[in-house]
């Protein structure tokens, strides 16, 4: 089949399904932050990719100042980095909230441009900041390499720690959610807002937590993605779009679903691009999503109650 | 306890209810009766702050909550149980009951609500949305009573729900008048229903209280023409 021999084919398989989980991993972290605002402010935040972009160049910024600072630090400041990369991202996404957002409640239409306004005035800062090249950041080398599994087959380092990051965040966001009481009044804002007010949660402050630590998160996306690709003041809208997907996909307010459609459209499209050209593969991914979707309206997993 | 005066709200520029004046005493049971579209949803409404109120002025054992938020209001004791329940369906019955618990900052559920509703035990890892009326009916008074209430809000209570549990939703809320310090204004068409607990009933219509009684002397005739359309 395509000139490859069964061995071979099964080498790219499973190579292209790797780099197809470090997809999974980016794709899975913006969804998250994505999904839990839309799913409880019904905003959808057309800059998310922006604050994904602030979490990668914090990253590069630090590690310019590790290395020219404190070089013999370099091997440990990523994780350190990964923090401040949430943090800062959760900062501005507060602010933004606060200053922007919350005026913009009850007008859907009008926070999707104000949203996309948004993004465009943070690409351009991040212009005139680092320049319109993309830059990578000083990465340790244990980062760097690869692990060879058989002569065929290389799976890179990098991509496992994408995703043992992916698979601790979106652990620490389940408990968050299921476990501590900020989650549940965040589920119970997202089912009723007006009834959660009226059992005595402060839903505007619930929103601001809620938006700040989507941002967060897509903040950590931020800087797992660094270590897979480099960073470009685009680099985080061009993730936006495949972004929406997966939510729209999954179900908006399921997690479940989330990491199930972020799976399925992450390797759909790496193992095609092989195959196919890179704009057939979208094309034929596409195609399966709008299908599904026509069968299945809202999304992979939803929850089934009486309404 | 709840002082409302001259309260008028409105729905953009037509007027619903046209300054009405009440209070409510400590530990009283007052029944709001009314046919439907009279404004009894919209007056709770405006009380627990989901409305704005357009003129007046309502207090809460002295403090005004006029222009406070709902969850404002909820902090200075009022709870409401909404018409129709509005229980959250896709979190448990535990759950559901702890969105209550953010105001009072119990950290577990107390026996007592367990007590009044034994169904909500059994139920309590089930979702809320997959319970029967009567019984998502007593889960969000559930939910309102562990806000440690002063003023209890019940937006007619027994719509849509048979006529057996009716009577099991009026024991209860005598038991938890007796058990509690509270005051209970409930909204209402089912005469016998208020008949079983209230003290005082209040008739509106059009928006204005045309008609007050307590209950000894309620003519249950006069009142029947009133709710009858």
């Amino acid at each position: 089949m395509f000139g490859y021999s069964v061995s071979d084919l099964g080498s790219i398989v499973v190579m292209q399904g790797f780099s197809g989980l470090s997809l999974f991993s980016v794709l899975l972290l913006m969804a998250l932050g994505l999904a839990i605002i839309f799913g409880q402010m019904g905003v959808i935040n057309m800059a998310h990719g922006e604050f994904m972009t602030i979490g990668a160049y914090t990253i590069y910024v630090l590690g310019k100042i590790t290395a020219e600072y404190f070089p013999t630090f370099l091997p440990y400041y990523f994780f350190f980095a990964l923090f401040a990369a949430f943090a800062l991202a959760f900062l501005v996404g507060y602010l933004v909230e606060y200053l922007m957002i919350r005026h913009l409640y009850k007008r859907p239409l009008d926070t999707l441009l104000a949203t996309w306004g948004l993004s465009l005035i943070m690409q351009q800062i991040f212009r005139t900041i680092f320049g319109g090249r993309e830059v990578s950041p000083n990465l340790p080398d244990w980062l760097m390499g690869s692990w060879s599994v058989t002569d065929t087959i290389d799976i890179p380092i990098n991509g496992m720690v994408v995703m043992a990051i992916t698979f601790a965040v979106t652990g620490l966001v389940v408990m968050f959610m299921f476990r501590s009481s900020w989650g549940l009044k965040v589920r119970a804002t997202t089912q009723n807002r007006l009834m959660a007010g009226a059992v005595g949660i402060n839903t505007k402050k619930v929103d601001r937590m809620t938006f700040a630590v989507g941002c967060g998160i897509a903040g950590v996306a931020g800087a797992a993605f660094t270590t897979i690709a480099s960073t470009g003041p685009t680099s985080g809208s061009q993730y936006i779009v495949d972004t929406f997907l997966v939510v729209v996909f999954g179900g908006a307010t399921s997690i479940l679903g989330a990491i199930a459609s972020a799976f399925s459209i992450a390797q759909a499209q790496s193992i095609l691009t092989f195959f196919l050209t890179n704009a057939m593969g979208k094309v034929v991914t596409l195609l399966v999503v709008i299908v599904i979707l026509m069968l299945r309206p809202e999304g992979l997993f939803s929850s089934k109650v009486r309404k | 306890m709840l002082e409302v005066s001259d309260l008028h709200v409105s729905y953009g520029q037509s007027e619903v209810i046209h300054g009405i004046s009440f209070t409510a005493r400590d530990n009283e049971t007052l029944a709001i009766m009314g046919r439907n579209g009279m404004g009894k949803t919209t007056l709770f409404k405006s009380l627990i702050g989901i409305l704005a109120a357009g003129k007046g002025s309502i207090k809460v054992d002295g403090s005004d909550v006029t222009k406070n938020e709902s969850y404002q209001r909820v902090e200075n004791g009022i709870a409401y149980v909404p018409q129709g329940r509005m229980i959250f369906p896709t979190l448990t019955v535990e759950e559901n009951i702890k969105t209550g618990m953010e105001v009072s900052k119990l950290e577990r559920i107390p026996d007592d609500i367990f007590a009044l509703f034994p169904v909500l035990y059994d139920m309590r890892h089930r979702k809320g949305g997959n319970l029967s009326g009567g019984q998502q009916q007593q889960l969000a008074i559930a939910r309102a009573l562990v806000t440690n209430p002063k003023v209890l809000l019940l937006d007619e209570p027994t719509e849509g729900i048979q006529p057996s549990i009716i009577k099991d939703i009026a024991n209860i809320l005598n038991e938890i008048h007796k058990l509690r310090d509270i005051t209970i204004i409930v909204s209402e068409q089912v005469l016998s229903f208020t008949m079983a607990i209230a003290n005082r009933l209040i008739v509106i219509d059009k928006g204005s209280f045309i008609h007050e009684d307590l209950r000894e002397n309620v003519d249950t005739t006069q009142i029947s023409k009133y709710l009858s359309v």
